[in-house]
């Protein structure tokens, strides 16, 4: 598959190459392959997935030195001005200041730079929270699916039926029946995400309790809870972290796609795709409004994605099926 | 034998590099041996001595990640080594066909049978779809496959195992190449079908004059079929002779090892066991049955196990003998309480555990333990040794220092470095991983164990020395031992009665000694008339291991 | 055969039946009064009661469900708050543009994917395979109305080469139609075409390590050979169930393509009933597209006794 299997195996054609003459070195180390750790230093993806998130992170802590304006701030006379119009703005003594709109201003003369770079706090929030939260339900009934026959069936029917409702569908029903909150969003976008990592999770359960190893706990005594807690869990979090990034990048893309249909966070909290909806009427005159913050969801989904992809490849080439 | 100087196969000094970070520079390493029509080659080496990667390298099939880096092998005089992949493909099948090792995953499983052997006429040959039918159906019917007509039309999965082997035989030979490689190819299958792939290849093969280069670990059955045999070790060749002279005189200290290691098939002289040692194990009409639920409620009932009755004493060892869906693993898995029986009792020094419940299972759970065939897959990679071995004492209140002081005390029993406890399992290699199952299983103080083809997955020298340590163990701890196994020879080797299952039964039971010199039941004698190479006399030194 | 299939109908019912739950649990535990939800910030208390007794809500739950239930079964998915007129009537005028948007998208991806992936396996570790792949991550990233805004952009509204949005419907033309429906579905097509080329990459790949692939080879077949009749057939299981896992995505991008493009489909239906809260309509409609997702799969299990003669009958 990648060349990374020649260096467990010496090859493909015999099998358990490699072997030195069983027990005739008292005990020799057979791993060969470099640790996961040098693999991702050296794989493409993950340096640049990972620079780029980094370099969108920074943008949280930083959006108040990039631009002294508020992205909320509501300004008639600057109303849907291209980029790099001078816009006049008045600052907390009332005198009046100039800024150049980097990426010009919307309907309501806010300043999109301003609101784009402030839109990422709120989408690496949802990307990051949506992540931790699915994941966190999904292993717990993953494991227990997994495990436990009975449950299995009823909990897995269910997740059936959670899978075939559209994501988006779903999401938008549950935010406009209970109101559109940004923890309502949150909760939206989870709900959908934690079938995918409990078929995930189940699917490593059911075969790691296969494994030898766990028949021979079982067979030393060792009780359910510590099996699962002790060879069942080590084995999900390696996966679980590679889904965990793909969620993050869906979830950013969904509360997007949510905001800018309008059935997201409240209009005025600056999202990436709130600002898109608001650019939305005057696409054709002004299409920057959608086109910068596109470009840095598209980047930052991209990023994660990519982030993900080395992810998985360096910690285990076969996952590519599952997830 | 090799009288003809022309011949088929002809391998000089051929070197094959191994990617940068593999554990040794080659895979082979200055190898020359050739193959003479009509002939029989046996390649025999363990795992990891390369005759996979010569059988393909003369194929061409290599992996990307191997290059032959020196040396060259010769087809009928031509250079094979650089010569145009499409040159190779002309001669693929043509000149020389190929055989592999897994049956069950060497076919196209969307494929009919005919049409796989037919891809091999349409692509080489210019007859008519008619004619190459029938020269199909002829080729299905030379291998002595039932009703042509219907094994060309069926998919590989409607087939067994041998049937399957027999259909790639069919389609490695429909053109009469002068060379069949054939790579381990009876490995994966029963030894009554082994014994009928083997006999079929010598017919063919003798009929067509076909040179073979065989590739094979087991020496058994270079015995049956090997003209002369090559053996290799760590890539490099340290014998090359005819059989006869190899098997029974062998010359380098590697081949005399290897073959002093191969199990007898006559089971050693045994001192009896103490007429009053007590009975640790006893099955009473043991049953266990799976149960499928389709659609109406007709269910199919499928017997794994019936009717096993048998019992074990203390410091005896029982083996249970069969071949693949015969219940013996069944039978393992009930006596450890992996699975639970349908019905039966099974009494564990007097106390039945057959239908406990969980709370008193625990109780008993710790007086059998279980060693699996895997070595690579029965230790949790990401635990220490040390960490696999404690886990059921301390499971059993046991204080940690007590149970690493055990520990300690039982690597230096299983023949390893008690230092090695803090390592991980992939620091160690099959055998040893086998040895640390062993003193985990003996951490928890059992007076039952059982080794469920404990020593199927390991190389002939390292199976001899697992065998001896269980046998040493076994008499030092008076334990009772259930052995499964396939293998008649390494039954012989360490059973002091032997059961032989087939079909979920029991069908002969009785002492070792008896049954190997005066089987009873035809089942028994079948099984033990197909074991490969068992009227040869093996040279070597039989005391040694 | 047959009893497979029984079978595998039988099987989808609970799926079914919580799929119905699920949605109508939804409008009933939603935190609020769902009636006073529905009726909106300007009603008063006796409407808002009114709508109570209208939507059934004064009865015990499992009561409604099984009202609901009935409903469902005489094929009466409710009736429009804000048409007044039965949901299913509004659902037959949507069908067409979206069955046109998903099957233009889905055909196009197919024929795009499956070749891309199967050359990206085939040249494994070539530039061929990392353009491939590098092209499959950025698929998967942009979104569905970036795409679109860009394509509208430059192809619509600067070069003028494509209407900016707009649908016509196949009976008023077949080349109109088609012509209209070319930047929605090639915008929706993206991240198919990304997400089946990786997953058709990976099962070749893996298929081509398989050992029956070796064994073609060693029968002297030329690679293109093994490659097409030994490797693609195999690996086509997983590529349709992939195409069947897509069926949610592919009706997740045909909501926000016919908003993006102004499509009158099912996706801008039910983004106007939400807006409108007309929770009949978008229960019903969401049920629906579920369905459709259910059936959609239900037809690729079958689909597999066909591509793979292992699957027991």
């Amino acid at each position: 598959m990648s060349p990374i299997r020649y260096s467990i195996r010496a090859s493909d054609t015999d099998m358990s190459d490699n072997i030195i003459s069983e027990e005739s070195a008292e005990s020799v180390d057979y791993s060969h392959q470099p640790s996961v750790w040098s693999r991702l230093m050296r794989n493409p993806s993950v340096i640049i997935g990972g620079l780029l998130i980094a370099l969108i992170v920074s943008l949280v802590p930083a959006a108040p030195f990039l631009t002294p304006l508020d992205p909320t701030d509501i300004s008639p006379r600057n109303r849907n001005k291209v980029p790099g119009f001078e816009t006049i703005h008045k600052d907390d003594q009332g005198n009046r200041y100039t800024q150049v709109a980097h990426m010009g201003t919307d309907k309501l003369g806010r300043d999109v730079f301003a609101r784009v770079i402030y839109g990422a706090r709120v989408s690496l929030m949802v990307g990051l929270l949506v992540a931790v939260i699915a994941v966190s339900i999904g292993l717990f009934i993953g494991l227990i699916a997994g495990y436990f026959r009975l449950v299995d069936a009823v909990v897995m029917r269910v997740m059936d039926g959670l899978m075939a409702i559209p994501a988006i569908l779903l999401a938008i029903a549950l935010v406009s029946l209970s109101g559109a909150t940004l923890f309502t969003v949150i909760m939206a976008i989870v709900i959908p995400e934690i079938p995918r990592v409990v078929r995930l999770v189940r699917s490593i359960v059911l075969a790691i309790r296969e494994e030898p190893y766990v028949e021979a706990a079982i067979s030393v005594g060792t009780p359910t809870p510590k099996i699962l807690y002790r060879h069942v869990l080590p084995n999900t979090i390696a996966p679980l972290i590679v889904q965990g990034t793909f969620i993050c990048g869906s979830a950013i893309l969904l509360e997007a796609i949510l905001s800018f249909l309008g059935v997201g966070v409240p209009p005025e909290i600056p999202t990436w795709g709130n600002i898109m909806a608001q650019g939305r009427d005057l696409f054709q005159i002004y299409p920057h409004s959608i086109f910068y913050p596109g470009i840095f969801l598209t980047l930052t989904v991209l990023a994660i994605n990519m982030l993900g992809d080395g992810l998985r490849d360096a910690i285990d080439p076969r996952m590519s099926k599952e997830i | 034998m090799p009288l003809d100087q022309h011949n088929v196969l002809s391998v000089k000094n051929l070197t094959i590099d191994l990617p940068r970070n593999a554990d040794r520079k080659h895979a082979v390493r200055d190898v020359s041996f050739d193959v003479a029509p009509g002939e029989v080659v046996c390649l025999v080496g363990e795992s990891g001595s390369g005759k996979s990667v010569i059988a393909f390298s003369v194929m061409g099939l290599l992996a990307k990640a191997l290059n032959v880096s020196a040396g060259s092998i010769e087809l009928e005089g031509e250079h094979l080594v650089d010569v145009t992949e499409d040159r190779l493909r002309e001669l693929r099948c043509t000149r020389m066909g190929m055989i592999f090792q897994e049956p069950m995953t060497a076919l196209n499983p969307v494929m009919r049978c005919g049409d796989q052997i037919d891809e091999v006429l349409q692509e080489h040959t210019k007859l008519s779809s008619d004619q190459r039918r029938q020269k199909v159906l002829d080729m299905i019917e030379q291998v002595h496959l039932p009703d042509p007509q219907r094994m060309y039309s069926s998919y590989p999965h409607q087939l067994s195992g041998g049937q399957r082997q027999r259909i790639m035989i069919a389609m490695a030979l429909i053109l009469e190449p002068v060379l069949l490689i054939a790579d381990e190819p009876t490995t994966a299958l029963d030894v009554t079908t082994q014994a009928q792939i083997l006999h079929l290849i010598r017919e063919l093969q003798s009929e067509k004059q076909t040179g073979v280069l065989f590739i094979t670990h087991d020496f058994g059955v270079v015995a049956e079929l090997g003209d002369r045999v090559a053996v290799l070790k760590q890539g490099e060749l340290v014998e090359f002779g005819t059989t006869r002279q190899v098997l029974s005189a062998p010359q380098h200290p590697y081949t005399q090892m290897l073959i002093s290691s191969v199990p007898r098939h006559e089971p050693p002289d045994r001192k009896p066991l103490a007429h009053d040692a007590p009975v640790v194990l006893r099955t009473e009409k043991l049953k266990k049955q799976y149960f499928s639920f389709s659609l109406g409620k007709r269910r199919n009932v499928v017997d794994a196990a019936v009717d096993i009755s048998v019992e074990i004493r203390k410091g005896e060892t029982l083996g249970v003998v069969g071949e693949s869906g015969s219940g013996k693993s069944t039978v393992a898995r009930c006596i450890t309480w992996l699975i639970e029986s349908t019905d039966g009792k099974i009494y564990l020094s007097g106390d039945n555990i057959a239908q406990l419940n969980s709370k008193e299972l625990r109780k008993l759970r710790r007086k059998v333990q279980i060693i699996f065939q895997d070595p690579y897959r029965s230790l949790n990679p990401r635990r220490t040794v040390g960490q696999s071995i404690i886990e059921g004492p301390m499971n059993y209140g046991e204080s940690k220092a007590d149970a690493i002081q055990h520990a300690r005390e039982l690597m230096e029993l299983v023949q390893l470095n008690p230092d090695g406890l803090d390592r991980y399992p992939h620091q160690f290699s099959g055998g040893q991983r086998q040895r640390v199952c062993i003193a985990r299983a003996l951490a928890m103080r059992p007076e039952l164990l059982v080794a469920d083809e404990a020593v199927s997955a390991l190389d002939v020298s390292v199976q001899a020395q697992v065998l001896t340590l269980l046998e040493e163990i076994r008499d030092r701890m008076q334990l009772a031992m259930l052995f499964i196994t396939h293998d008649l020879r390494v039954a012989a080797q360490v059973c002091d009665t032997v059961a032989v299952m087939s079909k979920g039964r029991v069908v002969e039971y009785g002492s070792a000694k008896e049954m190997f010199q005066n089987p009873q039941h035809e089942y028994t004698k079948a099984l033990f008339e197909a074991a490969p190479g068992r009227d040869f006399v093996f040279g070597g030194n039989p005391n040694s291991m | 055969m047959w009893p497979y299939l029984l079978k595998r109908i039988l099987a989808t019912i609970p799926v079914v039946l919580v799929v119905m739950v699920i949605v109508f649990l939804m409008l009933r535990l939603t935190p609020g009064d769902p009636a006073a939800n529905i009726a909106g910030d300007a009603a008063t208390s006796e409407d808002i009661a009114e709508l109570r007794v209208k939507l059934g809500l004064e009865e015990p739950l499992p009561v409604q469900f099984a009202i609901y239930a009935k409903n469902l079964l005489k094929g009466d998915f409710g009736e429009s708050f804000y048409y007044k007129r039965p949901v299913m009537s509004m659902v037959a005028d949507g069908i067409e543009p979206t069955l046109s948007l998903a099957l233009f998208t889905i055909v196009i991806a197919c024929l795009i994917a499956v070749p891309l992936g199967t050359l990206a396996a085939f040249k494994q570790g070539s530039w061929v395979d990392r353009l491939i792949m590098a092209f499959s991550v950025i698929g998967f990233s942009v979104p569905v109305f970036v795409i679109g805004y860009v394509l509208i952009y430059f192809l619509a509204v600067k070069l003028e080469w494509f209407p900016v949005q707009g649908y016509q419907r196949i009976g008023d033309g077949v080349a109109g139609w088609a012509y209209r429906l070319i930047l929605p579905a090639t915008a929706l097509s993206v991240i198919f075409i990304a997400l089946i080329a990786r997953m058709t990459r990976t099962s070749v790949l893996e298929v081509l390590n398989e050992d029956y692939i070796r064994t073609a080879r060693a029968k002297g077949l030329p690679q293109s050979k093994v490659l097409l009749k030994h490797a693609l057939r195999n690996a086509a299981v997983p590529i349709v169930t992939v195409i069947g896992i897509a069926i949610a995505i592919l009706i997740s991008g045909v909501v926000v393509t016919e908003s993006v493009f102004v499509i009158p489909g099912l996706g801008l239906l039910t983004l106007d009933a939400i807006q409108g809260r007309d929770y009949p309509t978008v229960q019903a409609l969401i049920l629906l597209f579920s369905l459709v997702y259910i059936i959609v799969n239900l037809l690729i299990d079958v689909a597999y006794t066909l591509l793979d003669p292992r699957i027991r009958y």
